[in-house]
């Protein structure tokens, strides 16, 4: 679960981080009142969105689609120039590398006051999977695109594993620091900002904590100037508080009703909605989609113990996608038994007049029942014994009606 | 001899008297695995009805050793419990037996919890940790055998392929695929889809080529961390048994989490292609398409004259 910038921000604020002030703002009459607030000098005026790459993107009229403003994030040396651009983020299509073509439209705004910034860094804390262990990652490289740094001068980024019990330890801030060629009081600075990073990181179970840019300002102090901040998903059950923190519209609206029905659902392109049960298996379904020339419109795990009223569920989620022109159903039935599956996919089809072609792989136990059931149905079900063969039917039957 | 988990392996049910821990139980008894009792917390002394195996219950993983002498422990309990049951179980094993495998079925554990977990296990270097997130591991018998997990027994056989795999029905249809040119396997694993998981990939191989049943491992990954790229450097250094593989997800789109928390290509990092390009490089035949892993496992075993 990711949140946005502003609420970051506020997070570390709390824990007595360095962050300069800042007002949260959903309308422009508050962005001007912001900019008073924070003493009418040069401000931030920053777009909030749950994407990275805001300073670079453009804004889009969400209605003519036409270019507005290039940039999502924008200094402001006076009143008018504040105005200027809240009007031209709020409510417009913010488009960057990372959220798509379609954009994100932004509703929220950051007004948040200048520094003087003498050098710009990189922090970043996650999880190493492979040392099993959270990693801090910093660079002298910040303020730009980390991964072009780590393709181009990986020795350019320093990295630290530390042990969430034990916390971090002041000789690896200390050294952090020194790599990062910092000396005298922004040390100091930077081993208490990142120490409290890394307390935040632990106690409230994030999966990211990425700071680009982090600033040494001429006063040598160090101020956290961005905040990414992700959390595990599995562990929000113990922070509510960081729960209420959570921006839905910010997310796929499917894909929330699919989690709150206990399915995994992604949405993507193409045309052919696949229903699977298993992650590693609807990947695998999707990748023989495109083998054979076709393209999935989505990737769905109904789970290892679905029941008939899941499935249901399921197929209406895929349906709700406009460009969904057939369905491959592909069942490993272990614990769920195939005879289940298929009086699912039926009951499913009729609910919700399917008229799209429909081709079912049901294998495992039970498969023969399961079979007959669908063929003795008399509903226009194909069947398929191998992925293969499922797919290539698929491919065949919404290439046919194209 | 198998891999890990002989076939007459007693095992111990953690959260045996939950729903999950019940229902898995029995279908293990039905196949034939050797359970010789459970532990819920509070529910000691009491027994649970497995079909044809009453099992005992004991509070603790400590008394349970001790009264069963268990080889291996299964964990179905709740997410949130599940990092601590861990950590019971390897401290049990680790000072009764001196050493023990844990299987952690449980979907949806919070990762730092699967960090420290995995620190406390590693102290420990004869217990071993398979999972969490995962269907757990087999060793087929000629009749039954040790089924440790969620998978549907029937579908396995007795025989020399090993198979590993970050996920569960993708193994089964790599079990099918074995079975479909009349191959049976040695022990089969699933190590999980989390970030932060126990045994790994080569942990798997390594004993795989040190074991003499297995004459040829498949290997099933997907998207997300550098495990198989690891995998297939060990392999290219060490293996000599052929291997051959699958890896799903070619079409999953960059920054989204397909279903697996540990299955997202971040940073662009993680992707399918990268994979399979590290497994071939180190002479691991890939199939494209899983209805073709029979195909490829029957190439390779022939390559290698054992067909």
């Amino acid at each position: 679960m990711n949140i946005h910038e502003y609420q970051g921000k506020q997070l570390f604020r709390e824990n007595g981080l360095s962050v300069q002030d800042g007002v949260h703002c959903t309308t422009v009459e508050q962005a001007l009142a912001a900019y008073d607030a924070l003493g009418g000098n040069v401000v931030a005026v920053k777009s909030q969105i749950h994407a990275g790459g805001r300073g670079k993107g453009n804004l889009y009229s969400p209605v003519s689609g036409d270019l507005v403003m290039e940039g999502g994030v924008k200094i402001a040396f006076s009143r008018e120039d504040v105005e200027n651009y809240a009007t031209n983020i709020l409510g417009n299509v913010l488009v960057t590398k990372q959220t798509g073509q379609e954009g994100k439209i932004v509703n929220n705004l950051y007004v948040e006051g200048g520094c003087k910034i003498s050098h710009e860094y990189y922090l970043a804390i996650l999880i190493d999977r492979e040392e099993k262990m959270p990693l801090i990652m910093a660079s002298s490289e910040g303020g730009v695109d980390i991964e072009e740094v780590a393709e181009k001068t990986p020795e350019a980024i320093f990295k630290v594993h530390v042990d969430p019990v034990a916390g971090l330890q002041s000789s690896q801030g200390i050294g952090l620091a020194n790599s990062l060629g910092l000396s005298g009081k922004a040390v100091d600075s930077f081993v208490h900002n990142v120490s409290g990073l890394f307390e935040l990181f632990v106690s409230k179970d994030c999966s990211m904590v990425e700071i680009n840019p982090m600033v040494r300002t001429e006063d040598d102090e160090i101020v956290l100037l961005d905040a990414k901040v992700g959390f595990d998903e599995n562990a929000l059950f113990r922070h509510p508080d960081i729960m209420e923190l959570r921006d839905l519209s910010e997310e796929e609206p499917t894909e929330v009703r699919a989690k709150a029905a206990d399915l995994s659902y992604v949405k993507l392109d193409g045309d052919i909605g696949c229903l699977v049960n298993g992650a590693g298996l609807a990947m695998a379904t999707m990748d023989v989609i495109k083998l054979y020339g076709g393209e999935p419109a989505n990737f769905l795990d109904v789970g290892g113990g679905a029941n008939e009223e899941q499935v249901t569920t399921a197929f209406g989620i895929i349906m709700e996608d406009p460009n969904v022109k057939g369905i491959l159903v592909n069942i490993f039935g272990g614990i769920m038994r195939c005879d289940i599956i298929a009086r699912g996919v039926i009951a499913a089809t009729q609910a919700l007049e399917l008229e799209d072609p429909l081709v079912v792989r049901l294998v495992g136990t039970n498969f023969e029942e399961g079979r007959r059931i669908l063929s003795e149905s008399g509903l226009n079900i194909h069947t398929a014994e191998t992925l293969a063969e499922g797919a290539k039917k698929i491919v065949e039957l919404v290439g046919g009606e194209q | 001899m198998a891999i890990w988990i002989e076939e007459d392996a007693k095992v111990l049910v953690q959260g045996i008297t939950g729903n999950q821990g019940t229902f898995h139980a029995t279908k293990m008894v039905e196949y034939g695995t050797n359970i010789v009792g459970g532990v819920t917390p509070r529910k000691g002394g009491q027994t649970v009805d497995l079909g044809a195996v009453q099992a005992p219950v004991w509070d603790t993983m400590t008394e349970a050793i001790e009264a069963t002498d268990a080889d291996a422990s299964v964990i179905y309990v709740p997410p949130r419990f599940a990092g601590a049951a861990i950590i019971e179980a390897a401290d049990a094993f680790a000072s009764i037996r001196g050493n023990g495998v844990i299987v952690c079925i449980t979907e949806g554990i919070p990762t730092l919890d699967m960090v420290k977990a995995a620190e406390h296990v590693a102290k420990y270097s004869d217990v071993r940790l398979i999972g969490p997130n995962c269907p757990g591991i087999i060793t087929p018998g000629e009749t039954g055998g040790a089924k440790i997990g969620i998978m549907p027994g029937h579908i396995h056989a007795k025989g020399r392929i090993g198979i590993v795999s970050k996920s569960g029905t993708l193994t089964y249809e790599a079990v099918a695929q074995a079975m479909s040119i009349n191959e049976g396997q040695s022990t089969c694993i699933g190590i999980g889809g989390d970030p932060v998981n126990g045994t790994g990939f080569i942990d798997c191989l390594s004993a795989f080529e040190n074991d003499e049943q297995t004459a040829a491992v498949v290997m099933i990954g997907e998207i997300g961390g550098n495990a198989e790229e690891e995998a297939a450097a060990w392999v290219a250094e060490n293996m000599t048994k052929p291997v051959v593989g699958f890896v799903a997800g070619m079409t999953a789109p960059p920054g989204k989490r397909m279903g697996h928390a540990g299955a997202i290509i971040s940073g662009g990092k993680g992707t399918a292609s990268e994979k399979v390009a590290a497994m071939e490089a180190a002479g691991i035949r890939c199939a494209n398409d899983p209805s073709e892993i029979g195909a490829v496992l029957l190439e390779s075993l022939k390559a290698a004259g054992l067909r």
